[in-house]
C-alpha cells in the first residue's frame, strides 16, 4: 500500500473503536448502486524504481539540442541555489498562508517578492501572482473593466453595453486567446492586434478604431521588438482609456519600467515570471505577476501579503486586504482565484536576490547581445533576411523565404529547438520563424543553428 | 519550531545587503546593448537585494524553517488533503528531458511528454467514469471555471439564453459562486438541511427554466455524502439543467465511487490534493476538467490525442481549436501546470488500481477514527448521526458561549502543540467549526496524538482560558494584528521600509 502506513492490527483496532464491521461498511451511506463502478482499466501499481525507470524513458526520448524558441518561455540559466532551496519541504509541503503564526517564512518570502516586483516595474503594488501570464492578462483586463465599469457608474452610464480592449501591437498570440476564454462572458471584447508594416505598433489604427475601456500593449513585443510604450501610454492617458502594459521581467533589468511609460506610466502590469529562476518544463507551471497603482489596490485579484506587527509589538507578515476574495466575498469577489503560485514565486524570490540589479542587467544584455550575434550569423545565408528593421531585446523575426513550418520540422528532425514558425499564429509571417538566443547559448550552438538551417533550406 | 529563527520580520533580504556586494558566480557576461535607442532604456537599475550567494541561502534556509508544513507537522487542513507527497513523483517530474522541454517544441520531439499526458488523461477517465479528459486548467478554481463555462457555451449552442442561474448549495466552498460569476451567471443558493444534505423540496423550489446548472461537491463540504445525489440529478436534468462536481473531495471515494456514474456532465479534479501533488505554500495546483458526451465538444484546449502512423506505432499530437471548433479555448499560454500534470502520473503509476481503492477507504477509515475518539472525548460534531466522508466537522460553539474562546483560539493554541490547525469556519453555516481531514498517509498514532492535543487544549479553556485566548506562544510571532495590516498598508520595502 504506497504511502499508506496501517498495519493489519492498526486496521482491525480502528475499524473496532469506530464499531464498524469492515472499511466497506464506512460507505454504507452511499448507493450500492453507485459503488459498482469498474476499475478494472488501471493498471497494477509499480515501485518507485520501475516508475522512475519508465518515466526517465520517455523524458529522454524528448531530450533535444539547443533551443532557439522563445515566444513567452525562456532557456534561461537558473543558479543551483534557487531550486535547492524552493524545493525544501518546508516550503514545497506547506498551503496557503492562512495560519499566519504558521507561516512567516512562505509570508515573507511573497512580501520581500512583492517588493522585487514593484521595484522592477516601478509599480505601487502587486498580489502575491496568479497562474501564468495568459491568465495575468485575462486578469488585468477584469481588473480595468472593474475600474472603468466603476468610474462610468459614477458619471450615470450603465454597464450594459459591451466594452472594448484595444490591443496595441504584437501581443502574444496566445495570452490573447488565454485572456478571452477568461473575459468572454463578461460583456468584454479584446480587439485584433494593431499591428504596422514595421512589425510594432499602428497608432493610426488605435486612434481610428472604437474607444477602449483599456490599451495593451507589450514591451518587447511579440515578435521582439521595442515597442512605442511611450507614444501608446500617452494616448490611453489623452483617450481616458487604462494602460495594460505585457512585460518581459528579464527585459526590464535594461528597459525603461512601465511604471515610467509616458507622462504618468502605465496603470496595470503584467506578464510570466518564468524568465525568473523556472525551468521551461513544458510551459508550467511559471506564475504571472500583476502589479498596478495604488489606487487600484482592491480591484486587485488573489492574495496579497501585508507587514504588520503582532501582539508584542514585534514585525510580522499576514494576508491582507481579504475582502476581496472568494472565500469572504463569495459572489462579489474580484476573481474566483484562490491560490497563487507559491512555490514558483519563491524559486523568482531566491532568484532575484541571487541576480540583484546587476546580475539581471548582465544576463539580459547578454540575452540581447547573442540574438543579436544569431540573427547575424542566420541572415548571413542568402536566402535568409530579417523581417523587420526596428530594435529588438532578445527575440527576432527572420524571413526564411518559404513556408517556415516544414522547415521548423526539418530542424526538429536533427534534434534543433529552432525557433517559432508564425504562420499559424500570424498567417501574414508565414514564411518567417521567431528566433532567441538566452545567456546560454554559446558560438557553437549558434554555428550548428546556422548549419542545420542551411541544410534544410539546401533540400 | 520552538527556538525563533532570527530572520523573521525584522531582517528582510533587502536589511542584510551593501551597495556593490553581488553573487559573482551568477554573473552572466556582459553584452553590448549601444544598439538601443537610449529613450527605452532603464535610468536607474531596480532596487533589488545586493546579497552574496551565502547571504540569500541561509536567509531563505532560515525562513524555510518559519513554515509548517506536511514535512514538519499533520496537518488536518479540510478541503485541502494535505496527505504525503511522494519525493518519487517530484523526482520524475524533474528529469531533465521534462525541465528542458520548451512548451512550443515540435510535437515530433514531445512524444514521451505528451504520451505521459495522454496516459494521465486515460487514467482521469477512469477514476472520474467520464468520457473525456483536458488537463490544462492551473488550479481548482480554474477548472471550476473551465467547467461552468462549458456549461455556459452548452447552452449558447443550443440558443437557450433564458438559462441565467447556477444553482449552489449554502455550504459550497467561496469559488463556486464566483466563478458562476465570472461566467456571466447569477450564484443562487440552495440550503443544506440539518443532517448535511441538500434540501431537495428547496432544490425544486428553485429549479426551474432559469437554471444552467448546479455545483455540487461530493462528498460535500459537510464533510458526508450527498446521499439522494441521483434524484438531485434528475430533478436538475429534468428541468435542463447540467451538474457540475467540484473534485475537491474526490479522495474521499477514489477508486470507490465515480462522479460520473451519479449523473454529473462536468467537473473538476483537484490533482494536488487528490494525487499528492505539493500545495507549494499556496500553488501551483492543478484542475484537470473532465467531460460527459454532451459537454465533451467543449472541452478547453489543448489537450493529447493518440494517431496510429503507418507502420502501427503510437503518435501523440495535440488538440487544438482546429479539432474541437466548440471548445471554449485556451485558459493558459500554454499547456497548464505540466509539471504537477507529470507528479500526479507518477503519484497514479505507483498506486495502481488496488493502491487508488485504498486511498478512498483510509482516508475514510481515519476520518471516521478521528471523528470517533473526538465523539468519545466529549467534542461535539457537527453532523453526529452520519458517518464522516474522508473528512468531518466538530463546532466549539459551546466554548465560544460560556468560555468565550473561538474555533480561532483553539486552532492557534494547536499550532503551539505541533500541529497545523484545521479548516476553520467553513463551511459558513457551521458556528465555530473546524473542518479536520486527516488524510490517508497519517498513522493512527499521529491522530491519536491529535486527540491528545485537543482534549488537553480543552482543559485549558477550562482552566485557563486566556492562555487559549492568547495562542500561539512557542511560534516566531504571536497574533498578527490584521486590522493595522488592512488600515496602514505595508505591501512592500520600498513602500514600508
Amino acid at each position: 500500500m504506497p504511502f499508506i502506513p496501517h498495519t493489519a492490527e492498526d486496521t482491525r483496532t480502528m475499524l473496532a473503536r469506530i464499531g464498524a464491521a469492515s472499511i466497506d461498511e464506512l460507505f454504507d451511506e452511499i448507493d450500492t448502486d453507485l459503488m459498482r463502478a469498474d476499475f478494472g482499466p488501471l493498471a497494477d501499481g509499480v515501485g518507485e524504481m520501475d516508475m522512475l525507470a519508465a518515466m526517465s524513458g520517455r523524458a529522454r526520448r524528448d531530450q533535444t539540442g539547443p533551443c532557439f524558441t522563445g515566444a513567452g518561455c525562456y532557456d534561461h540559466h537558473i543558479p543551483a541555489a534557487v531550486w535547492d532551496i524552493a524545493s525544501r519541504g518546508e516550503f514545497m509541503t506547506a498551503y496557503t498562508p492562512y495560519q499566519a503564526e504558521a507561516s512567516q517564512g512562505t509570508l515573507q518570502v511573497i512580501y520581500e517578492y512583492q517588493s522585487m516586483m514593484t521595484a522592477l516595474t516601478a509599480m505601487d503594488v502587486t498580489n502575491a501572482s496568479v497562474y501564468d501570464g495568459g491568465s495575468a492578462l485575462g486578469e488585468s483586463v477584469l481588473m480595468a473593466v472593474r475600474a472603468s465599469r466603476r468610474r462610468q457608474r459614477q458619471g450615470g452610464a450603465r454597464d450594459s453595453a459591451p466594452v472594448h480592449i484595444a490591443v496595441a501591437g504584437a501581443c502574444h498570440p496566445l495570452y490573447l486567446d488565454a485572456a478571452r476564454t477568461i473575459t468572454r462572458n463578461q460583456g468584454i471584447e479584446i480587439g485584433e492586434p494593431l499591428i504596422a508594416a514595421d512589425g510594432r505598433t499602428d497608432l493610426d489604427a488605435l486612434a481610428a478604431g472604437p474607444a477602449p475601456a483599456a490599451v495593451v500593449v507589450q514591451q518587447p513585443n511579440f515578435l521582439g521588438l521595442i515597442e512605442r510604450v511611450d507614444e501608446v501610454t500617452a494616448w490611453a492617458a489623452s483617450h481616458g482609456a487604462l494602460l495594460i502594459g505585457v512585460v518581459n521581467p528579464t527585459a526590464l533589468a535594461l528597459l525603461k519600467p512601465p511604471g515610467e511609460w509616458g507622462d504618468d506610466g502605465a496603470d496595470i502590469v503584467c506578464g510570466d515570471g518564468q524568465p525568473l529562476g523556472i525551468p521551461m518544463a513544458s510551459g508550467g507551471p511559471s506564475f504571472g505577476f500583476l502589479c498596478t497603482r495604488q489606487r487600484l489596490v482592491r480591484q486587485l485579484p488573489g492574495r496579497i501579503v501585508g507587514r504588520t506587527v503582532d501582539s508584542l509589538g514585534r514585525p510580522g507578515f499576514t494576508l491582507t486586504l481579504q475582502a476581496r476574495e472568494q472565500h469572504i466575498r463569495r459572489a462579489k469577489a474580484t476573481s474566483n482565484i484562490c491560490t497563487n503560485q507559491g512555490l514558483l514565486v519563491t524559486a523568482a524570490t531566491v532568484y532575484l536576490a541571487l541576480m540583484g540589479a546587476e546580475g539581471l542587467r548582465r544576463t539580459a544584455a547578454r540575452c540581447h547581445a547573442r540574438t543579436r550575434d544569431l540573427v547575424d550569423a542566420l541572415t548571413s545565408m542568402e536566402s535568409v533576411t530579417s523581417r523587420f528593421s526596428g530594435p529588438f531585446f532578445h527575440e527576432a523575426v527572420i524571413d526564411i523565404g518559404r513556408p517556415a513550418g516544414p522547415v521548423a520540422e526539418t530542424l526538429a528532425a536533427s534534434g534543433v529547438v529552432g525557433g517559432l514558425p508564425l504562420g499559424q499564429l500570424h498567417p501574414e509571417l508565414d514564411h518567417c520563424l521567431l528566433v532567441c538566443a538566452t545567456e546560454k547559448r554559446t558560438d557553437a550552438d549558434i554555428a550548428a543553428f546556422r548549419q542545420a538551417l542551411a541544410e534544410a533550406l539546401a533540400r | 519550531m520552538s527556538e525563533r529563527a532570527p530572520a523573521v520580520g525584522t531582517t528582510t533580504i533587502f536589511d542584510i545587503g551593501a551597495p556593490g556586494r553581488r553573487a559573482h558566480a551568477q554573473l552572466a557576461p556582459d553584452g553590448d546593448v549601444s544598439d538601443l535607442p537610449a529613450d527605452c532604456l532603464r535610468a536607474s537599475g531596480p532596487a533589488l537585494p545586493a546579497v552574496s550567494e551565502l547571504q540569500a541561502v541561509r536567509h531563505y534556509t532560515n525562513l524555510s524553517r518559519c513554515n509548517f508544513s506536511i514535512d514538519n507537522q499533520f496537518y488536518p487542513l479540510g478541503s485541502c488533503t494535505m496527505k504525503y507527497n511522494p519525493r518519487g513523483a517530484h523526482r520524475a517530474a524533474s528529469l531533465p528531458g521534462f525541465l528542458e522541454r520548451h512548451p512550443l517544441a515540435p510535437d515530433a520531439l514531445s512524444q514521451g511528454f505528451l504520451a505521459c499526458l495522454y496516459e494521465l488523461q486515460e487514467t482521469l477517465k477512469v477514476v472520474t467514469g467520464m468520457a473525456a479528459v483536458s488537463l490544462t486548467p492551473m488550479a481548482g478554481a480554474q477548472g471550476e471555471f473551465a467547467g461552468v463555462a462549458m456549461i455556459r457555451a452548452y447552452h449558447d449552442a443550443r440558443h437557450d439564453d433564458e438559462r441565467s442561474e447556477i444553482l449552489v448549495p449554502t455550504a459550497a466552498h467561496g469559488t463556486n459562486p464566483a466563478t458562476a460569476v465570472m461566467c456571466g451567471y447569477q450564484a443562487r443558493e440552495v440550503a443544506v438541511g440539518a443532517d448535511g444534505d441538500v434540501d431537495i423540496e428547496a432544490l425544486k423550489a428553485v429549479v426551474g427554466p432559469h437554471t444552467a446548472g448546479i455545483m455540487l461537491t461530493n462528498p460535500s463540504t459537510c464533510g458526508v455524502f450527498e446521499r439522494r445525489i441521483v434524484e438531485i440529478a434528475a430533478i436538475v436534468h429534468d428541468a435542463g439543467g447540467l451538474l457540475y462536481y467540484d473534485g475537491a473531495n474526490l479522495n474521499a471515494i477514489l477508486g470507490k465511487a465515480r462522479p460520473g456514474d451519479m449523473g454529473f456532465d462536468v467537473l473538476h479534479m483537484n490533482l494536488h490534493k487528490t494525487f499528492a501533488t505539493p500545495h507549494g505554500g499556496g500553488g501551483p495546483g492543478s484542475g484537470p476538467v473532465a467531460a460527459g458526451e454532451r459537454l465533451l465538444p467543449f472541452l478547453p484546449t489543448p489537450y493529447v490525442a493518440r494517431d496510429t502512423d503507418g507502420s502501427g506505432h503510437d503518435v501523440y499530437r495535440w488538440l487544438t481549436v482546429d479539432d474541437r471548433p466548440q471548445s471554449i479555448g485556451r485558459l493558459s499560454a500554454f499547456m497548464g501546470n505540466a509539471g504537477i500534470l507529470l507528479r500526479a502520473l507518477a503519484y497514479a503509476q505507483m498506486l495502481g488500481r488496488e493502491g487508488m481503492r485504498r486511498v478512498g477507504e483510509y482516508a475514510t477509515l481515519n476520518a471516521n477514527y478521528l471523528m470517533e475518539r473526538l465523539r468519545e472525548a466529549g467534542l461535539e460534531l457537527a453532523y453526529p448521526t452520519r458517518r464522516a466522508s474522508h473528512e468531518f466537522i466538530v463546532t466549539f460553539r459551546e466554548e465560544a458561549k460560556t468560555q468565550g474562546v473561538t474555533a480561532m483560539d483553539i486552532a492557534k493554541r494547536l499550532l503551539d502543540y505541533g500541529c497545523h490547525a484545521p479548516t476553520t469556519y467553513f463551511p459558513l453555516l457551521v458556528p465555530e467549526c473546524f473542518l479536520i481531514e486527516p488524510t490517508e498517509t497519517e498513522t493512527p498514532e499521529e491522530l491519536d496524538r491529535f486527540v491528545e492535543a485537543l482534549i488537553r487544549i480543552r482543559d485549558e479553556v477550562e482552566r485557563e482560558p486566556e492562555l487559549v485566548r492568547t495562542a500561539p506562544h512557542t511560534l516566531p510571532v504571536t497574533r498578527l494584528d490584521d486590522v493595522k495590516a488592512a488600515r496602514e498598508l505595508d505591501l512592500s520595502f520600498r513602500t514600508g521600509g
